[in-house]
């Protein structure tokens, strides 16, 4: 693999919780509690987590699209987290983001010629005829017509929007798109149109993909190395093929035995988890799993455990893998 | 083999607005037997839930109506053996089936709880419609029955509000309601959707283990084949606001024959092997009432011949039980396409 061309080192967002007449902040929200890992040029790395587990969240993080509370964010060897506002500027150029709503994320009242404009203006690429040409040729590269530059949000369906979505953060000629539930909002028969075309697009322009989603069969599709989070943490980390052949973390089992099956002929033993997930503003002590995790033992009630590579690439933070050696300092 | 216990045919709901009469259910026909679990699957917009709030007498008018076809119910434990339709019963008659008879659960559980009302009280309420109990006796009532739906600490619960609890949590009390009459139909809206999967099993479980423990025949509507697999003993398939394909599950998910129905199966990103590309239907999802001549699959169909542009397929029976609604199973005038 190449080298990395985005590390993540112990990110965090915490979120204040307020309460009381004088809305003074009586807690955090954990929405994002010491993650780490790196994106290499030219893959397309899964996040995977349920509802809360703070998806969301490090995407925006990575782009300083909200401010992270501790960690740094290397683009390139550069620590986006240092950078003032001009140079965060210049750098969003090379790193781009896709929301799931594709009827939130677009100005109902700007035509589309508009909205795709805009990201040219802001990085001062071309006059404006070569804008205008530019709109065009990016609407014909998503799989629309380049005189739709003319239309309204309003006038395409929900897998158009999409589509003009990925055209608006393909257009500055990003290096690395983080691509936040893209296809989560569309149906199924629209779906494979949407991660085909990523597909395309990323083999054409050498594109690096984060990829959010709570779907595990999309991820699984679209990406080459998977991470699992639960409740702010990130549990396990490794391919595409390890992960579903081979999954460690107990939580990453039990999802993966929770996706009902189209095929009738496929029978597999079911791993209900009890209970449902903690809160992360009080998430529960030692490993955040603990509360439902079959294989709970005394220690995961006190003590977090480490992530680790457990195996070549293989990343886990369990117990029950933790490897030899320094384990003294593993409380935080 | 049991008797259906509600059986629908032709049903035609449209709703009548300032842009037109807008189709949204146009033929749909089905039947549900004693203590079966049957599917429907579709894309947003086909028409599901309308289907869904039409056996329930709860479709918004104005602007909807049933202008055609009929929803028969048939009474299992009455004395008559004969059906009633559900589309010209009284309101009164159809206030007695719903909720006692025939209940429902929808998506989105926080929109039909009150959030005024303790869940306890909401479930008491549910019973009192419908059965005479003391106050005491709804009480102890209220909590077996969140009990049986596997709410941890119902003692509590009982006394607590909607907003209190977790989305998987009121889904679970939205079953118990539902469940709380102990009716013979459960319509089950998209119930999982707004789940995780890890609360989304909980709850399929919970719904299977209702089925066989009661006998409850449940109507699941989603648009997830996986849970159409996991849960239904058959599958209606719909499209622009007709049933397309029609079957048991086996054969639906592993031999289906309507293009739409194949189509929708390759697009799927499989779990157990490794795809390079996906197969994607072209187009987009139709609006209901945009297209009104021939097949409504035919601009996005990779089978489809003139005839298809021109005249509207009907349901045809492939084999026992199996039904398609596509000129390529006609026996006669030997099709041909390109
Ligand atoms: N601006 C905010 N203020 C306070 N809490 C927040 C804020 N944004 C997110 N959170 C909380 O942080 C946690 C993680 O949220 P996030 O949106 O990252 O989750 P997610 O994994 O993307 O979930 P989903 O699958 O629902 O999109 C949640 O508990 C959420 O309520
Ligand atoms: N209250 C309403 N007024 C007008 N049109 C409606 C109304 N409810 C539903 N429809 C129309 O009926 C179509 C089918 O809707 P619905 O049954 O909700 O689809 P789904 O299969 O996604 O559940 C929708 O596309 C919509 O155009
Ligand atoms: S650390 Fe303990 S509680 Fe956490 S996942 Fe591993 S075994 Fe389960
Ligand atoms: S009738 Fe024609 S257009 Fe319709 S599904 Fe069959 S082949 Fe396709
Ligand atoms: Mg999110
Ligand atoms: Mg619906």
């Amino acid at each position: 693999m190449s080298k990395p061309l985005l590390e993540v080192k112990k990110l965090k967002k915490y979120f204040d919780v307020t309460g009381g007449v004088f809305s003074r902040k009586v807690g955090d929200v954990k929405a994002v509690d010491d993650v780490s890992f790196d994106v290499y040029q030219g893959e397309v790395l899964g996040i995977v987590g349920e509802s809360g587990c703070g998806k969301s969240t490090t995407g925006k993080a990575l782009l300083r699209l909200i401010e992270p509370t501790e960690g740094q964010v290397l683009f390139e060897g550069k620590d986006i987290t240092k950078m003032n506002p001009e140079e965060m500027r210049k750098m969003r150029r090379d790193m781009q983001i896709i929301f799931q709503d594709p009827y939130a994320s677009l100005n109902p009242r700007h035509k589309v010629e508009k909205i795709l404009g805009e990201p040219l203006l802001i990085h001062g690429i071309g006059d404006k005829a070569e804008r205008k040409k530019k709109v065009k040729e990016i609407l014909e590269i998503v799989g629309l017509r380049g005189e739709q530059a003319a239309s309204y949000p309003h006038q395409f369906s929900g897998g158009q929007r999409q589509r003009i979505g990925i055209a608006r953060a393909l257009i500055v000629n990003p290096k690395l798109i983080v691509c936040d539930e893209p296809v989560s909002a569309l149906d199924v028969s629209i779906q494979s149109q949407i991660l085909n075309l990523m597909d395309d697009l990323q083999d054409k322009f050498g594109l690096t993909y984060v990829f959010i989603a709570h779907d595990l069969s999309v991820v699984k599709h679209i990406s080459d190395r998977i991470g699992v989070m639960y409740l702010g943490r990130m549990v396990e980390l490794t391919s595409n093929e390890q992960l579903y052949d081979e999954p460690l973390h107990p939580y990453t089992k039990s999802l993966l035995s929770s996706i009902p099956n189209p095929d009738p002929d496929i029978k597999k033993e079911r791993m209900i988890l009890e209970g449902d997930v903690p809160s992360p503003s009080n998430p529960p002590a030692g490993c955040a799993f603990h509360t439902r995790c079959p294989e709970c033992m005394d220690i995961c009630r006190s003590v977090r455990p480490e992530f680790q590579e457990v195996s070549v690439n293989h990343f886990v933070a369990c117990h029950l893998y933790e490897v030899d050696g320094d384990n003294s300092d593993q409380e935080q | 083999m049991k008797k259906p216990v509600l059986e629908i045919n032709n049903l035609q709901t449209h709703f009548f607005t300032d842009r037109g009469e807008i189709p949204a259910v146009d033929d749909v026909s089905f039947f549900i037997r004693e203590g079966e679990v049957l599917g429907i699957v579709g894309e947003s917009g086909c028409g599901k839930s309308v289907t869904s709030l039409s056996i329930m007498g709860l479709v918004p008018s104005p602007p909807g109506k049933i202008v055609g076809g009929n929803i028969l119910f048939r009474e299992q434990h009455s004395t008559k053996e004969e059906t009633e339709n559900l589309v010209n019963v009284s309101s009164k008659r159809m206030r007695q089936i719903r909720g006692n008879k025939i209940a429902m659960i929808f998506q989105e559980p926080m929109t039909s709880l009150d959030p005024l009302f303790s869940i306890g009280f909401q479930i008491t309420e549910a019973l009192n419609n419908h059965q005479n109990l003391s106050k005491k006796e709804a009480r102890k009532k209220a909590i077996e029955m969140l009990n049986l739906v596997g709410i941890p600490r119902a003692e509590q619960i009982v006394d607590e509000y909607p907003h209190q609890l977790s989305g998987g949590m009121r889904q679970r009390v939205m079953i118990a309601i539902a469940m709380s009459c102990d009716p013979e139909v459960l319509v089950a809206d998209e119930p999982t959707t707004a789940l995780d999967v890890t609360i989304q099993a909980q709850i399929l479980e919970l719904m299977k283990k209702l089925n066989r423990e009661k006998g409850t025949a449940i109507l699941l509507i989603t648009h997830d084949l996986g849970v159409v697999s996991e849960m239904c003993d058959r599958v209606c398939v719909m499209y622009a606001g007709k049933v397309v394909e029609e079957g048991d599950v086996r054969t639906i998910l592993k031999f289906p024959k309507h293009p739409y129905t194949r189509g929708l199966l390759r697009s799927l990103p499989k779990m157990h092997e490794k795809q390079e590309r996906l197969y994607s239907i072209p187009g987009n999802v139709p609006k209901p009432g945009s297209i009104t001549d021939g097949c409504r699959f035919a601009a996005r169909c990779s089978e489809v011949f003139d005839r298809c542009y021109k005249e509207d397929p009907e349901l045809l029976t492939l084999s026992e039980g199996h039904t398609c609604r596509c000129f390529l199973y006609e026996k006669e005038g030997d099709v041909q396409h390109v």
